[in-house]
């Protein structure tokens, strides 16, 4: 069964715009607009390698689980649709379980069980269900990479943060050298949240001012 | 019909069609599992291989070849690559002269179990040091064991087996008391964390020790050349 949009269109079967791709990037951002899968981001946020590696992985499973959700999207009874989704993410997850271990071991120790619980991470259900169940394959897998990315990347300044000022360093390599104290607390669950909200009310206030701008250009335009 | 007042029922759905397209997601998430798993299985095989070897050859500097012992009923049996069970590994040099064990050792630290490979020396009968394999200690306190200069400096400690049981306990003291070639000293700020890594050490070595220093000669007959050994 296919949806009439209000252009009349196919639901699903607009072209691919940059607006599809960059939705994950900012304006939706899962860490920082719609909040999700907060669990993974404050607990192996810790150092940029572990955010960094947690940002892929994860993103591979959107793509990909994305890509296979919105193929079969036709074939997917609504009654077992979500027991499907689960299926397809969870076969993600394996396999980048796998290929983590074949990667580095240290990786693979360093992310702990966080690689198996990205099973749980509402983003990947939620854009299954959301957007992959919906739209054709170009459109799932580009709005997938979007998200990712975005996701990756919110994760990726969480991390680079904490490893600073917790450890010193980044990527591992010292930057300060040993005149430096690090802010234990920065590396530990509590910096974690410190940080991400710190962070929230930064990206917020940038919207906030952005929006602002847009206002008054619109503003102007009428006014002239 | 205008007025009327149906009530309108869902559909009945067969069953099949979902059961078929759940098996068959099934069947294509296995497949999709396995060829990864057969794919990636030699690979992580030799990774931790690799892993091993390294930090067999952190704790028993100069090694540059090792063989695996099983033990079993209280003697130390040669063992393959894979061996399963209780293993330890002997390293050697080039010329195939034994320098030293590696022996796993275990105890609960802060946060989860502390797994450790600890280096013995037979000759000087002391522990050379340890190379931590997995541990879940608080970053920036708890994992300083593995980092901690000072603590470090704790190796080698004396691990003298006299009458078929360590001459003295391996324990960890607080910081800054440490008198005796037995004893470590804790880091501050981590003393859960250091007392484990004692516990483990004196709970691993009180026992393979005293089998180790009395079945060396089983050791230095089947060193490299014989066979097994892993590079």
């Amino acid at each position: 069964m296919t949806t009439l949009t209000k252009k009349g269109g196919r639901k699903g079967e607009e072209g691919i715009t940059w607006d599809v791709f960059a939705q994950g990037l900012w304006r939706d951002n899962p860490v920082l607009v719609m909040l999700l899968g907060l669990c993974p981001v404050l607990a192996v946020s810790n150092s940029a390698v572990n955010a960094l590696a947690m940002g892929l992985a994860t993103t591979f499973v959107l793509v990909s689980s994305g890509a296979l959700v919105s193929l079969l999207r036709h074939l997917i009874p609504k009654q077992v649709r979500i027991a499907t989704y689960i299926v397809i993410i969870a076969t993600f997850v394996t396999i980048v379980d796998y290929l983590i271990q074949a990667i580095s071991l240290d990786l693979y120790n360093a992310l702990g069980a966080f690689i198996q619980l990205i099973v749980v991470n509402c983003i990947i259900l939620g854009r299954a269900e959301a957007y992959a169940s919906r739209n054709t394959l170009g459109r799932a897998v580009v709005n997938a990479t979007g998200m990712g990315i975005g996701f990756t990347l919110a994760l990726l300044a969480l991390g680079s943060i904490r490893e600073i000022l917790g450890a010193g360093s980044l990527f591992g390599i010292d930057l300060f050298g040993k005149g430096f104290e690090p802010w234990v607390v920065m590396i530990m669950p509590p910096g974690g949240f410190i940080v991400l909200s710190l962070l929230l009310v930064a990206f917020n206030w940038v919207n906030q001012r952005l929006d602002r701008r847009v206002e008054q250009s619109e503003g102007c335009g009428h006014g002239s | 019909m205008s007025g009327s007042h149906e009530i309108r029922h869902a559909p009945k759905t067969s069953p099949w069609p979902l059961i078929a397209t759940l098996g068959g997601v099934a069947m294509l998430s296995g497949l999709l599992v396995v060829a990864v798993y057969q794919f990636t299985k030699p690979i992580i095989a030799e990774n931790q291989r690799q892993a091993v070897a390294r930090a067999i050859g952190r704790v028993i500097p100069g090694a540059v070849t090792n063989r695996a012992f099983r033990l079993e009923n209280g003697r130390l049996v040669p063992a393959g690559p894979k061996a399963r069970g209780e293993v330890i590994h002997a390293g050697y040099d080039a010329q195939g002269r034994l320098l030293g064990i590696a022996a796993k050792a275990g105890a609960q630290g802060y946060a989860d179990m502390i797994h450790m490979l600890y280096g013995y020396d037979p000759v000087s009968q002391r522990i050379l040091g340890f190379e931590v394999l997995k541990m879940a200690e608080t970053p920036g306190l708890g994992d300083k064991i593995t980092t901690d200069e000072d603590f470090l400096a704790n190796f080698p400690l004396d691990a003298t087996v006299e009458n078929g049981k360590l001459k003295h306990e391996i324990v960890t003291v607080k910081h800054g008391r440490k008198r005796n070639p037995w004893e470590i000293d804790a880091i501050s700020g981590a003393t859960i964390s250091s007392r484990a890594v004692g516990k483990a050490l004196n709970a691993s070595a009180q026992r393979l020790l005293p089998i180790i220093r009395s079945q060396l000669d089983v050791l230095r007959r089947n060193g490299p050349g014989t066979g097994g050994e892993q590079r």
